[in-house]
């Protein structure tokens, strides 16, 4: 390989910064849903909706099972942060976040390589992102 | 001579693992000790569920699929969860296979950024879409849903069994979308030992391609490796190791607008959601190491098998024929 091909074949350094906060976060998120899933299940901390409830009810669509369960929706999770089945909403929380976090540190580096249209983009994927995940859209239901 | 017969049974033993491991049927006989009474502790499913996911992690890197388009229909077939919850949880998955890849795929420059962003943008815009319409119709009648899962699932084994991707395709002439946004690059090819220079085209085609899989994605609730890879592959032109290695980034992004509509709604239940992402993460992992003794285009005749019968099952039961069981 001719060293301009080899310089050209190598990722970008945004691609190597998003690829380093990927790796870090994907392991914490894993580790917190790992972590959580155990005090759940250990009952180290009380559920708000019976185990029992749970199984008896998720055969039915997600507006029953709300109403049934006396479960939250969109961002309502974060109070009850104190019950041990909610505290599992952090593990996908963080996950699903990860992402937008990605994206910020392209929106810098495109926009100091002045790259305008990829920092347009980059930056309306993240009001996309954002939009989908501030509950605005659809959390509501029952 | 003894090598050769231990490669041998080892191979035919994995292939045999996996396939029971993951066979449907488990899950559908414990479906009907359920219905055959309710007594169950809770912590059967979930257990159930996690050896499900595990034998399914396995089968999905060894036939070259993505978790969640094998994960959605099977379990809304053969668990008793409402649609609602498997394609919250389906997408989580994805998710998660999907970041747990991408940092090795964006390292060795295979999944492409410049061609990733613009189409991530696309797909995850209309996938919010997809997943509202699909709430809105499971909330009218998920036998909607389940009939048009079905339909979709059958019409992705067909594409298994026909797309005829290309290596290294040929792209004559970038069209001026694709020029304008950079969409090209340079690989290093291990295999090959070269590196290999690529450009796309049909750009705005494509395009309007991932309005229609950011729409079934979040529908359904499906990670669309499935319809990625032929489109950046057969109709852009990009090449097959950077088709696929694109298409598992731009699931990260995709599902990530979708998966927050649905856990925005309350459709990710912990109970459901944890041993299914675990069981499938770790069974991907054994997937790779077994995938130098098993033998994957058996095991892929087997899924597309298993995916046409699972299209069909979610047809029956949506269309509420009970032919199937």
């Amino acid at each position: 390989m001719n060293a301009q091909a080899n310089l050209a074949s190598r990722p970008s350094k945004e691609q190597v910064i998003y690829a380093n906060i990927l790796v870090i976060g994907v392991w914490i998120g894993l580790a917190v849903l790992f972590l959580t899933y155990f005090i759940y299940l250990s009952g180290l901390m009380p559920s708000h909706v019976d185990m029992s409830l749970v199984t008896n009810n998720w055969d039915k669509g997600v507006n029953e099972y709300l109403e049934i369960t006396h479960s939250p929706h969109g961002w309502g999770w974060l109070s009850l942060l104190g019950k041990g089945d909610f505290l599992n909403y952090l593990g996908f929380a963080f996950l699903a976040l990860m992402t937008i976090v990605c994206y910020l540190v392209l929106v810098k580096g495109y926009i100091s390589k002045k790259d305008w249209i990829y920092a347009g983009i980059a930056l309306a994927e993240i009001i996309v992102l954002s939009i989908a995940a501030s509950g605005m859209l659809g959390s509501g239901g029952h | 001579m003894l090598n050769t017969f231990i490669n041998s049974v080892n191979r035919r033993l994995v292939t045999i693992v996996v396939l029971v491991l993951s066979c449907p049927a488990a899950a559908f006989a414990a479906e009907q000790a359920l219905l055959g009474g309710g007594d169950k502790p809770w912590w059967y499913w979930p257990i159930i569920l996690f050896i499900f996911c595990f034998g399914l992690g396995i089968l999905a890197v060894m036939a070259g699929v993505g978790g969640g388009v094998l994960y959605v229909p099977l379990v809304s077939g053969f668990f008793p969860f409402h649609i609602d919850f498997v394609r919250g949880v389906g997408l989580m998955v994805a998710l998660a296979g999907a970041l747990a890849a991408g940092p090795g795929l964006l390292r060795r420059n295979l999944a492409n950024l410049r061609l990733a962003l613009p189409v991530a943008l696309i797909a995850s815009t209309f996938s919010i879409v997809g997943a509202m319409l699909g709430l809105y119709l499971s909330a009218l009648n998920p036998d909607i849903i389940q009939v048009c899962l079905g339909a979709t699932i059958v019409g992705i084994a067909m594409l298994l069994i026909f797309s005829k991707n290309t290596e290294k395709p040929v792209v004559t002439k970038q069209d001026a979308i694709g020029m304008a946004l950079g969409l090209g690059g340079v690989y290093w090819d291990e295999g090959s030992r070269e590196s290999v220079e690529w450009k796309t085209h049909r750009t705005a085609l494509g395009f309007f391609m991932f309005i229609l899989i950011g729409l079934i994605a979040g529908m359904f609730g499906l990670g669309a490796g499935w319809a990625n890879v032929p489109v950046l592959n057969i109709l852009m032109g990009a090449p097959l190791k950077v088709s696929v290695a694109t298409s598992k980034f731009l699931l990260s992004i995709t599902d990530t607008s979708a998966a927050w509509i649905y856990m925005n709604r309350g459709c990710v239940i912990p109970l459901i959601g944890v041993p299914s992402i675990v069981g499938l993460m770790l069974g991907s992992l054994l997937g790779v190491k077994l995938l130098a003794i098993a033998k994957p285009k058996m095991i892929r005749y087997f899924v597309i098998v298993v995916l046409l019968f699972a299209g069909l099952k979610a047809m029956d039961k949506g269309l509420g024929l009970g032919i199937l069981g």
